[in-house]
């Protein structure tokens, strides 16, 4: 995958630019905006990390300028600003997401990852299928082998999205986000006790796991270790 | 002689602040005001003695005229009647009466007959109209000059009669006007202008101290008021209110300061563990186990600071009001429903039972996304402090009490945690209420104020800080946290108004 981070802040692009690089990505760095939307125009990357507050350049003018010129690379933008509004303001520009600072890399790279793959995704097919696993987005059944596994609404949707970026790590905060909406930090380890529960229901009494836990990130479900 | 300069230049500057005071003075708007106010007055005084000079001088001449007529009629009438002889003979006889009428009777060549008229001016006899002109009485000297209105009328048999009265009254009476009208004008003009600069200069004076203090206020000093005179005037009222304006800021100034105090307090003892943890590790540190250990513990507690520090921010956002903007109508029974789902596994983990009582829908306008965190943060402060599965016969109520709603039939178990919304008159009440140990009914109010914390609740972490995020929330939307007694435990309510 190749990325462009635009970061002024040298020490933070350098880090992400290492982070990137340990686990297998290309990274390209720009300073300011006018170089990042230089650099954006120019080359072909699969995701753009925009910081929101840039040299010469804001970020969300970058990201508007790219998307003017019909340039839909994914975006992601990262602000010291966190409230909700100034999330809006950034989805509104043109952001494909949004991350506040300070942000842990697995967050990051966990985003990224789903960013990246959303354009060649499987956004749109009607049944999500991870080894004998079945999710029917129409006719919302469920079925694992030959039985089929009762669940309630927001069991189906958080089965739903985490199927529909199966074999990607999502975070908590990438679940409380996109199945419930919510973007404040519940404090407590909510998500994990929905998702024991979602576990117990597709996993237990089947010997092969399939919902798996990334120490330190977050979840993913797919077919083998 | 450097001391002759000295004195000469502090004299030059006192000239120069005098005229510095006195040209604030002259720029005052009152003063401004107050010459406007003297410009119409003077103007004012001028045109009512002009006016009453007029009226008087035409009544003087009206009457002159009469009389002069009156008697030009009776002369004639008599010449008429008796011919010249009995004419110049009455004539004669008015003449030498002491303050008469001028009289004058000629031949048609223009020879004086009789009469008490020495001279006039020429060509006056031709002309038989009303007319002005100087005179000379027959008795006086040479060069004595008086004033008359006349009038000249042609008798029978080519006679000519003049008639006339002295007008220098009338002169003299012009002459009294004016000069009353010269000093009344001065006098109103000096009255108006010293008039005008003591008023200015009292309502500078206080101007001036309300300068003055909030010059003292504007470098730091807070505590300042503006003086009050007491007087009930418009300046009163204004400072009144610039003194109500300043109590609110000494009170925000001070909530600042607290707040900041109370952020340091939450952020410098996590961060001072962070420092710890991390100087430990570089000193005792056997291995790559134990460093790693110690960068865990390190990340888990910069997280948990993240997570202070970000409540923190959104509890000063709500109290700023800037997130007044973002808001709309929505259900908070929904609310209710969906923070409560988030929740409910939760609660069901810890043996707690978390019920949902929220039947009807309760419109509220607000912003979703922090009314649903106020009420997650009550919610899990509920989970926190409740008790696991109390059976319910100890609360079983006795025979004839009112039942409430969240209270099941005897046997069940009763919920740990109600969470309810329902709508009352034009208020709708978001609640949580848990069978935790509950609040003091000393501590409640307290506790709901800014960043407070119970002594008691330090032990876990963020507790505090989620009623003071939800007081916010509720403070933000014109509402209020209201603390109250669950018995046994704490019933926390957003009382929000109603859409």
């Amino acid at each position: 995958m190749r990325l462009l981070i635009v970061e002024d802040d040298r020490d933070a692009a350098d880090y992400l630019v290492k982070a990137f690089r340990e686990v297998g990505h290309v990274a390209d760095h720009a300073v300011d905006g006018e170089e990042g939307l230089a650099m954006a125009l120019g080359e072909q990357y699969d995701v753009l990390i925009i910081d929101r507050m840039l040299p010469k350049r804001d970020g969300l003018s970058v990201i508007g300028t790219l998307r003017a010129k019909s340039i839909d690379t994914p975006a992601l933008i990262l602000s010291a600003l966190g409230q909700v509004d100034d999330r809006v303001k950034g989805l509104r520009a043109g952001g494909d997401d949004y991350l506040p600072k300070p942000y842990s890399f697995s967050e990051l790279l966990a985003r990224v990852e789903v960013l990246a793959r959303r354009r060649s995704g499987r956004g749109e097919e009607t049944v999500y299928r991870v080894a004998d696993l079945e999710l029917d987005r129409l006719s919302h059944r469920v079925t694992r082998g030959e039985s089929e596994i009762v669940l309630q609404p927001r069991e189906f949707r958080l089965l739903e999205y985490l199927m529909k970026h199966a074999g990607q790590v999502v975070t908590r905060t990438m679940l409380l986000e996109n199945v419930w909406d919510y973007h404040f930090d519940p404090q407590t380890n909510v998500i994990d006790v929905h998702m024991s529960r979602l576990r117990s229901k597709i996993d237990k009494g089947f010997s092969r796991a399939l919902l798996h836990t990334v120490r330190g990130a977050g979840y993913v479900i797919r077919d083998g270790k | 002689m450097a001391n002759s300069a000295a004195a000469f230049d502090s004299a030059k500057r006192a000239t120069r602040e005098g005229l510095t005071a006195l040209g604030k003075l002259l720029r005052t708007t009152l003063f401004k005001l107050s010459l406007v106010y003297l410009t119409v007055f003077a103007l004012f005084a001028a045109f009512l003695i002009g006016y009453f000079a007029w009226t008087t001088s035409s009544l003087i001449t009206r009457q002159i005229t009469e009389t002069i007529d009156a008697e030009i009629n009776g002369l004639s009438e008599l010449y008429n009647q008796g011919g010249i002889r009995r004419l110049l003979l009455l004539v004669d006889a008015r003449s030498r009466r002491p303050g008469s009428n001028l009289y004058l009777v000629t031949t048609p060549a223009g020879e004086g007959l009789a009469g008490n008229v020495g001279s006039l001016q020429p060509g006056i006899l031709e002309r038989t109209g009303l007319t002005e002109t100087s005179y000379r009485r027959l008795d006086e000297a040479e060069d004595t000059e008086h004033y008359a209105l006349v009038r000249v009328v042609r008798l029978g048999g080519g006679f000519r009669l003049l008639v006339g009265r002295d007008i220098e009254e009338r002169e003299r009476l012009h002459d009294i006007i004016l000069t009353a009208a010269r000093w009344s004008v001065a006098v109103v003009v000096v009255l108006g202008l010293v008039g005008g600069v003591f008023v200015t200069r009292r309502v500078l004076k206080r101007i001036d101290a309300m300068t003055g203090t909030t010059r003292t206020i504007m470098e730091g000093d807070l505590s300042g008021r503006l003086p009050i005179a007491g007087t009930g005037d418009e300046l009163d009222r204004l400072g009144e209110n610039l003194n109500a304006m300043l109590e609110r800021i000494e009170g925000l100034m001070h909530g600042l300061k607290e707040v900041s105090d109370n952020i340091a307090h939450d952020l410098r003892t996590p961060l001072t563990r962070l420092r710890n943890r991390a100087e430990e590790a570089l000193r005792t540190a056997k291995g790559d186990g134990d460093y790693r250990a110690a960068l865990e513990n390190v990340l888990e507690e910069s997280d948990g600071l993240i997570r202070t520090f970000n409540a923190l921010l959104m509890i000063a956002r709500a109290e700023s009001g800037e997130v007044r903007e973002n808001m709309d109508e929505f259900d908070a029974a929904e609310i209710v429903h969906d923070v409560a789902e988030l929740y409910e596994p939760l609660a069901d983990d810890k043996g707690l039972a978390l019920k949902v009582d929220a039947p009807a829908p309760a419109p509220i306008k607000g912003n979703r996304e922090l009314i649903s965190q106020a009420l997650a943060n009550l919610i899990d402060n509920a989970i926190k402090y409740a008790a696991p599965k109390l059976a319910a016969p100890a609360l079983a109520p006795a025979v004839g009490d009112v039942v409430a709603d969240a209270v099941p039939p005897p046997g069940e178990v009763a919920p740990a945690i109600v969470v309810s919304a329902r709508a009352e008159g034009n208020r709708v009440l978001l609640s949580v209420a848990d069978n935790g140990p509950g609040i003091p009914a000393a501590d409640r109010l307290h506790v709901v104020e800014r960043f407070v914390r119970l002594e008691q609740s330090r032990s876990q972490p963020g507790a505090g800080l989620g009623l003071s995020l939800a007081a916010a929330v509720a403070r933000l939307h014109r509402g209020e946290l209201v603390l109250g007694d669950n018995a046994p435990g704490l019933k926390a309510t957003l009382a929000l108004s109603r859409a």
